[in-house]
């Protein structure tokens, strides 16, 4: 050591905390290894964050997690810290530092950064047990030893720090009252509006605060027992914390005649009044002000670290900077003349139900101050137009509000900013940190990823940006969101998280949906209408109302609009078979309404084309006498079960397939779906009954049944595909409710069951209905429960109903 | 125009509540069927009962803000002017003075109200 420190420059710090060690590192960043460097410390520890001290106290961290720089950081820097050895002494004739157990070390630049010292108030009592400051980790340690809980804890001073320390003997389970001298709390950070919103949110948790009250003395023998106010009132205690202010530590530069008024004086460059000696911190004053907030001493660090370093550079001016805080849960912003006067205007924002306060104060069209509390997260794009003076005449009406309506926000900072306890997914109880780490750990890519490993985002989706920003953090550009296609033009969310939020937040209604979902239209548009009114028909059977105005004519009129404005019909005939009774009836209604065309369609029904809407209620009604109901040939829904005749008349058959069939749409009909749906059973491979291209399709064999999903006949042909072989007709009606179901849960509003298997997999499906028994049970179960509600003939209900003008003109003025 | 729409060609035709909300009703006059619709925030407004694309009748459409999509081919009519969304002008669908009063429905239909 001793011959490098001939040839190095040797550098050296009381004062081991934040704002020296912050200047050390900015030393080392500009010019490592220039300076042999000694630190002194009077606490025993290594460089921790101070601010941090609150979650200590409240158990949220532990020492380990608010270290800033360990022991190994200064061996690697080769640094020498002298840990818990106050300076008592700088010889500045002979550059000598001297510590309280009789350490000296040299120096040829000297940094002082002592720091603060708590305010301690100068009343009776004061030097009992149990009455103790807070500022150190020494100082938490002495706290938790009385503040177990039940305890009682008295903290003198409604500021930052005295609220910061409520907060954490709150969380410790103490009874936890505030004394504070002013008449509101954080006078120096909020107004009156913001400090009484505080006021409620601190009782709302049970402290209990008295403002305007001043403290006369401490009272017990040894140890504390009671507060005494001024008003003579006395407050029993087992604690009391006191946090009125903070003082810079200039006595050890006072002592040895460095320029001091309250603080030690520096210039611009951090420089005292002897050339070799810095400043930094809060023990300092510069023109005139003393700093007690971390973002002015960081600029402080960047201006020394220059100066001391012969490196160019502009000196120190307190930059206007915005204070955002985080008190007792309680998120608050507040920057410059955020009281204003009579030469200000304000705007005010308040959220009642939220909490939520926010105003800025404006001078001739510029803001001036600011003050938020509950939600601060526009203040840092507020505080950008205060620092630079932009004129918000044209943006007044909404600069409130925020940048949102200019796509201006980073939404991202909000979550990133969180602590990793922070709560991310409030229905399966995951915070930030699990979800970090899992995407780190398990290599996860996208939302589905962190909802398979996590739970998060997979109930209610209302985080799912919050997770997608962490994916963002954690994979940078490599994350490729899953691209979103719009349900439409009145969301930007797509069908499967419209589904999901609706079942995760219990969505009833469409206008409860429109709001919790923010719809961007009033009422929504044809599009999202009626696949909101499927996806609430599906989610809550028995419980959601449907909503005619919400379906399209042809369902709400219950009958086949054609291209002139009349009507087809179609009754329900089972399985295809029919029979005289049923046929005479239709006879009869053509022959009564004069219906122009009658025609056997593909699906084995007959169809009475040209019937006009006036008429609907009456055929429906002589339809209705003869047995038959609505087939729903309208309607996304169960439509026709296609059959041949099966072991019964044909020499090929195999079995039953026109009973399977009758049988498998007494189960489904009146079921609503994405999409229209068409079965058919055959009796035999040959498939008469063209089972191959229906949504489910069943063939028979002599082993039993093949159950095939996903054809389509249409534009785009599709043979089915094989979903299992089954033996029993049970068994057929059970997989068909279960894969009825699982289509109508997890399909878009549109997607034939064609495209729909083709998106999500035929193994998907299989996994869900055909390898998961109880999966399949379950399904079924739905489905058959849902049908309890769905199977009533709409055709009777509007025919018995009074005949509304649903079907005729409110009036006639020809 | 306003010198023919005078308070006596208002007629009473329906009560407002026989009118769904974002929704409507018909009445069949000289000039063909007219469709009174009834939005979301109970604004009214009567157009005659036919899509400018192939005549689909817009009164069975869902209507939605102050629009109804046709039933047809999902055209989208502006309901306070009559305009085809995305399409030409001319593509209007013509309009009668319509008003409410005392829970009541009065509509004109001695003419048409000229083009907005």
């Amino acid at each position: 050591m001793h011959g490098t420190t001939l040839s190095r420059p040797r550098l050296v710090v009381v004062g081991n905390g934040m704002a020296g060690m912050r200047t050390v590192e900015e030393i080392l960043a500009i010019a490592p290894g220039i300076f042999d460097i000694t630190v002194f410390g009077a606490e025993p520890h290594p460089n921790y964050d101070r601010i941090m001290l609150s979650p200590l106290l409240a158990g949220e961290k532990r020492f380990e997690d608010i270290v800033l720089n360990d022991y190994d950081w200064y061996a690697s820097n080769g640094i020498r810290l002298i840990a818990g050895e106050h300076v008592d002494w700088i010889d500045r004739a002979r550059r000598i530092v001297r510590g309280a157990a009789g350490t000296e070390a040299p120096y040829d630049l000297l940094l002082l950064a002592t720091g603060s010292s708590p305010f301690v108030l100068p009343i009776p009592g004061a030097e009992l047990d149990g009455v103790q400051t807070f500022r150190s980790v020494a100082d938490v340690g002495d706290m938790l030893a009385t503040a177990r809980s039940g305890a009682k804890a008295v903290v003198i001073g409604g500021g930052l720090l005295g609220l910061e320390a409520a907060h954490g003997l709150d969380l410790r389970g103490a009874e936890v009252t505030v004394i504070h001298l002013m008449p509101t709390l954080m006078e120096r950070q909020l107004d009156a509006s913001a400090a009484h919103l505080l006021k409620q949110n601190l009782e709302a948790r049970g402290m209990t605060i008295l403002t305007g009250t001043e403290t006369a003395a401490f009272i017990g023998d040894d140890r504390v027992r009671a507060v005494r106010l001024k008003d003579g009132r006395e407050i029993p205690t087992d604690l009391v914390v006191m946090a009125v202010g903070i003082r810079p530590n200039a006595g050890l530069a006072r002592a040895t005649g460095l320029e001091c008024n309250r603080g030690v004086i520096v210039d611009d460059f951090l420089r005292t009044s002897d050339p070799a000696i810095f400043a930094i911190g809060e023990c300092v004053e510069h023109d005139g002000k003393v700093f007690g907030l971390v973002a002015p001493i960081w600029e402080m660090a960047r201006v020394a670290a220059r100066a001391m370093t012969g490196t160019p550079g502009i000196g120190f001016t307190p930059a206007a900077s915005v204070t955002r805080l985080k008190v007792s849960g309680v998120e608050m912003a507040s920057a410059g003349a955020f009281l204003g006067d009579s030469g200000t205007e304000d705007i005010v924002l308040r959220d009642g139900a939220r909490g939520t306060y926010r105003r800025l104060v404006l001078r001739e069209n510029r803001i001036v101050g600011l003050v938020a509390i509950g939600d601060a997260s526009d203040a840092a794009w507020h505080f950008q137009l205060l620092k630079d003076g932009t004129d918000i005449g044209e943006i007044r009406d909404s600069v409130i509000f925020g940048p949102l309506a200019d796509g201006a926000a980073d939404p991202d900072e909000a979550v990133l900013a969180l602590p990793d306890g922070a709560e991310i997914c409030g229905c399966n109880g995951v915070c930030k940190g699990t979800i970090t780490r899992a995407i780190k750990a398990f290599g996860l890519a996208s939302v589905d990823d962190v909802r398979a490993r996590t739970k998060a985002s997979s109930s209610c989706g209302s985080c799912t940006g919050q997770v997608e920003a962490l994916l963002r953090a954690a994979l940078g550009r490599e994350y490729a969101p899953a691209t979103v296609k719009p349900v439409c033009k009145c969301t930007g969310l797509d069908h499967g998280e419209v589904r999901r939020r609706i079942v995760g937040g219990k969505l009833k209604s469409i206008p409860a949906v429109m709001q919790a979902l923010e719809w961007k239209t009033p009422d929504g548009c044809h599009v999202c209408r009626p696949a909101l009114n499927f996806y609430l028909l599906c989610a809550w059977p028995g419980e959601y109302v449907d909503d005619a105005q919400s379906r399209f004519v042809n369902e709400r009129m219950h009958a086949n609009i054609q291209k002139d404005g009349t009507f087809s019909v179609v009754p329900r005939m089972w399985g295809g078979v029919t029979n005289a009774r049923e046929l005479r009836a239709i006879a009869d209604v053509v022959d009564k309404f004069d219906i122009p065309e009658v025609k056997i369609t593909g699906g084995q029904r007959i169809d009475m084309l040209g019937v006009k809407r006036e008429d609907l209620p009456t055929v429906w009604r002589d339809l209705n006498a003869a047995g038959l109901v609505s087939g729903h040939a309208y309607g996304k829904a169960l439509r026709t079960v296609k059959t041949c005749v099966g072991s019964e008349w044909c020499r090929f058959g195999t079995q039953n397939s026109t009973r399977m069939g009758i049988a498998l749409e007494k189960m489904s009909w009146g079921s609503w779906h994405p999409h229209k749906v068409k079965m058919a059973v055959s009796g035999c491979p040959r498939n008469c009954a063209e089972a191959s291209i229906k949504d489910f399709g069943v063939i028979a064999t002599e082993a039993g049944w093949d159950l095939l999903v996903g054809g389509n006949g249409g534009i785009r042909l599709r043979g089915t595909d094989l979903l299992c072989k089954v033996t029993t007709e049970a068994e057929v009606l059970e997989y068909c409710a279960a894969f009825l179901q699982l289509y109508r849960e997890e399909a878009h509003y549109l997607e034939r069951t064609a495209p729909w298997i083709e998106r999500v997999g035929l193994d998907y499906v299989k996994q869900a209905v055909v390898e998961d028994e109880d999966n399949r049970k379950a399904l079924a179960a739905r489905f058959l429960h849902a049908q309890t509600f769905a199977q009533a003939d709409p055709w009777a209900m509007e025919s018995a109903a009074a005949a509304g003008a649903k079907f005729t003109h409110v009036a006639e003025l020809t | 125009m306003d010198a023919i729409m005078t308070d006596t060609g208002f007629v009473d035709v329906a009560a407002l509540d026989d009118i769904p909300q974002r929704g409507a009703r018909t009445v069949a006059t000289a000039h063909g069927d007219v469709a009174i619709f009834r939005t979301g925030d109970d604004a009214v407004f009567a157009l005659r009962d036919s899509c400018p694309h192939r005549g689909g009748k817009i009164s069975h459409g869902i209507v939605h803000g102050h629009g109804v999509t046709c039933p047809l081919h999902n055209w989208v009519i502006a309901l306070a002017t009559g305009a085809a969304e995305g399409e030409a002008a001319a593509s209007c669908v013509p309009r009668f003075p319509v008003r409410v009063a005392e829970g009541r429905v009065l509509l004109d239909v001695s003419a048409p109200l000229a083009p907005a």
